[in-house]
């Protein structure tokens, strides 16, 4: 049998030099990059710093205009898109949505809705989902494609503060479970997931990058978050050497 | 029963709504009745060029209308809206169209019949045409099913598959193109978007699944087809804009019903 693509290594996606730009506006530049198996990378940075670009050149959605983006031959990427809108024009039911390019058995289904914390589901439209339990199912949509990495492009957004907080606890359940690496991509540029590893904070290039700072026992931190978010945020703390 | 005008004008109606359900769908998800129109009045310029060069009517409108569709295609997004692009592509092809074809020498040309249809007047050759043609479309749209409805739902989802969606973007362009030509001379080109949108507009709150819309979509359209040929054999009511009436009501008794569900 064939080692599992990534098994033999824990290198998954690896960027080199990399830089892209759109028409003659350069949006990255000088890039480097490596994510490895298991772990939790989260990318920040203000409107318009490159972050859904960053993500689009790791999952070869555009080719980098310098550099090379070097990917684990047969890398398999669930992605979970910024609050993507299914139409009420389309009727599209959970169950058929969670089998959209390949079959899947309805028992699995079942178990990986269950398992993202939604029962009962599988006959709703998707366009009748409340927003947290729309982006679970996208998560779970995601999970069965059973993926080396887990990419998330703001998947939170819509979210209050306990639902992200809750949204954040599963991605890190899973990535125990799974030990698929995870990218996800936030806007908030000082709290963040608290199982992140690294932070890379993101505006046209890498300013800094760091673990989180974890404070949740200090009574600043419940005064920031409140109770309900059970130490699923934290806190990054930027040190840059410049100034844009 | 090909010797009976109205038989041949039936199977040809019901090939253009097996191909139009399933291709109405994806123009209705996409919002694209507005593309569905500017490609329809470029046939008009099609039938124009087509008589000029003396090719075959659905090979010059087939080809016109992929040029138009592909053109709009690649000019949207670049500093115009695509509402603008539409329109002057729609109403440019239109008026050249109908320019054109009033320079035509020694040509007796009966525009109505292109602008209308002329379902009546289907000819065998005009059946097998339309036949082949329908199938190729329907058969193009199982074959891309899952990638266009991916990439319908969410292009970066579909990219993120491994699927391309501004591939999948062309085959549906062509895919209308080519269902254009085919209809042109069953509805006419002022009325194909209304055989595109209304049966899978009308099969929307009856479903609860794409494969079902696109189904009761066909059923609708052909319900459409045989409704309306019968009005206008009893009625003496042209044909075509007889299958869009009653393709209409059956779209104001489905939208009535979802209603009432709700």
């Amino acid at each position: 049998m064939p080692p599992l693509p990534g098994h033999h290594t824990a290198m998954l996606i690896q960027a080199a030099g990399v830089a892209a730009r759109y028409g003659t506006t350069p949006a990255l530049s000088g890039i480097d990059l490596t994510l490895e198996r298991g772990e939790i990378v989260t990318v920040i940075g203000p409107n318009g710093s490159g972050k859904s670009t960053l993500m689009k050149l790791l999952i070869g959605a555009i080719p980098p205009t310098e550099g090379r983006v070097t990917r684990a031959p047969g890398l398999t990427v669930g992605y979970v898109p910024q609050r993507l809108e299914i139409d009420r024009t389309m009727p599209i039911t959970v169950d058929r949505f969670l089998s959209l390019g390949s079959r899947v058995k309805p028992a699995q289904k079942a178990a990986m809705l269950a398992r993202v914390g939604l029962a009962d589901v599988l006959n709703r439209q998707m366009s009748s989902l409340s927003g947290g339990q729309f982006q679970r199912v996208m998560l779970a949509q995601a999970l069965l494609t059973k993926p080396d990495l887990l990419a998330l492009d703001e998947a939170t957004q819509g979210l209050d503060q306990p639902g992200v907080a809750a949204f954040y606890r599963l991605i890190a359940e899973v990535r125990d479970e799974l030990g698929c690496a995870i990218l996800m991509i936030s806007h908030d540029l000082h709290v963040v997931m608290s199982a992140t590893d690294r932070v890379i904070c993101l505006n046209g290039h890498i300013c800094c990058e760091g673990a989180p700072t974890v404070v949740t026992d200090t009574p600043e931190y419940r005064a920031l978050f409140g109770l309900g978010t059970e130490g699923a945020l934290a806190l990054y703390r930027h040190e840059h050497d410049h100034h844009h | 029963m090909l010797d009976d005008f109205l038989f041949r004008a039936t199977l040809a109606g019901l090939a253009v709504a097996l191909a139009a359900g399933p291709l109405g769908c994806f123009v209705v998800w996409r919002r694209m009745a507005y593309f569905g129109d500017a490609t329809a009045h470029a046939a008009i310029l099609g039938v124009a060029l087509s008589l000029t060069f003396s090719v075959s009517l659905y090979l010059g409108v087939g080809l016109t209308v992929s040029v138009i569709a592909l053109a709009v295609a690649s000019l949207t997004g670049r500093g115009f809206a695509p509402d603008t692009i539409l329109g002057v592509a729609a109403h440019g092809g239109l008026a050249t169209g109908l320019v054109a074809v009033s320079f035509l020498p020694g040509v007796r040309t009966d525009i109505t019949a292109y602008l209308f249809g002329d379902i009546l007047a289907v000819g065998k050759s005009d059946l097998a045409v339309i036949a082949l043609g329908a199938a190729g479309v329907a058969a193009l749209t199982v074959w891309r099913w899952v990638p266009l409805l991916t990439a319908t739902l969410h292009p970066d989802l579909a990219i993120a598959r491994g699927i391309a969606p501004r591939r999948e973007q062309l085959f549906l362009t062509l895919a209308l193109a080519a269902l254009v030509a085919v209809a042109l001379k069953v509805v006419g080109a002022l009325l194909i978007t209304a055989m595109l949108i209304i049966p899978a507009a009308a099969a929307r709150p009856l479903t609860r699944t794409p494969e079902a819309m696109a189904l009761t979509a066909i059923a609708l359209g052909a319900l459409s087809v045989t409704g309306g040929l019968r009005l206008s054999a009893t009625a003496d009511t042209p044909a075509g804009p007889s299958i869009v009436v009653i393709a209409v009501i059956l779209f104001l008794v489905t939208a009535t019903l979802g209603s009432l569900r709700r």
